[in-house]
């Protein structure tokens, strides 16, 4: 783990442990930060999916890959940032999970509950793997807020 | 807390209590074999009770989806009761309250199966 005043950082191996940590770390932070508790829920969870896909989808479990997390106070924002080493993700072949057709699928929400309970989600390639970043106005509005991503 | 289950018969219908987290991996796990057990045994009509069912995530609503559309394809049903006010909103953004029946009185629930 690496600290300043304002910024927390933690690098992970890729497993379940992982993701049930980064939800702990993240419920922890929201609540010093003073988030209400469906606020503290949002981000928990957000942090919890992002952390499933670096595990499962990014690094696919390989021991030799890590996930790094980290969590940023910037003025009236928390910043999370979870970064992968895997092969990366085509956003343009997650499908709507809200169209009738998809309704019953049993995957492909992560995404869109991260975009659901975030002010912002960012997900971008790097040369590395895949980096998420996670905004959430430490006074802005609750779930439904505007997005980003691409 | 890791997810638990216990079954009971009411009626002729399978009441599944769950308790804890529904989540990846052992959570989701203990669903799905729940079910699978029960249908296997020819017990068609199932209520998942998630009064004490705390969090869920994707992984969870997506092992809620399975255990649904696996209890239909065998002709039988699946209803959910009591949910928590967090469960609830997750199947509203998800609009998975439109897919599933949801109950929120148990003897209505066990009455509502034909």
């Amino acid at each position: 783990m690496a600290m300043t005043e304002q910024r927390v950082s933690y690098t992970l191996d890729s497993s379940l442990e992982t993701i049930d940590s980064a939800e702990e770390k993240a419920t922890r932070i929201a609540t010093e930060l003073g988030f209400g508790d469906d606020e503290i829920m949002q981000i928990s969870m957000a942090v919890r999916e992002g952390a499933v896909n670096a595990v499962l989808h990014g690094n696919a479990y390989a021991p030799d890959k890590k996930v790094t997390l980290a969590f940023e106070q910037t003025g009236g924002d928390l910043i999370i940032t979870i970064r992968d080493q895997g092969t990366g993700m085509d956003l343009s072949k997650i499908p709507n999970p809200l169209a009738p057709e998809n309704l019953l699928k049993t995957s492909g929400r992560g995404i869109f509950l991260m975009r659901s309970f975030m002010d912002v989600v960012e997900i971008r390639p790097t040369q590395a793997g895949t980096e998420l970043k996670l905004i959430k106005h430490v006074h802005g509005p609750t779930a439904g807020g505007k997005e980003a991503s691409q | 807390m890791s997810m638990k289950v216990s079954s009971r018969q009411v009626d002729g219908v399978t009441v599944v209590d769950c308790s804890g987290r529904i989540t990846l991996g052992e959570g989701s796990i203990v669903l799905r074999d729940t079910v699978r057990d029960l249908l296997s045994k020819g017990n068609k009509k199932i209520i998942l009770n998630l009064g004490e069912v705390n969090y869920i995530d994707s992984s969870g609503i997506g092992e809620l989806v399975s255990a649904f559309t696996t209890t239909k394809n065998q002709g039988g049903e699946l209803k959910l009761l009591n949910l928590t006010k967090k469960v609830n909103d997750l199947l509203q953004i998800t609009k998975l309250y439109t897919v599933f029946d949801v109950k929120d009185d148990e003897a209505t629930a066990v009455k509502s199966f034909k």
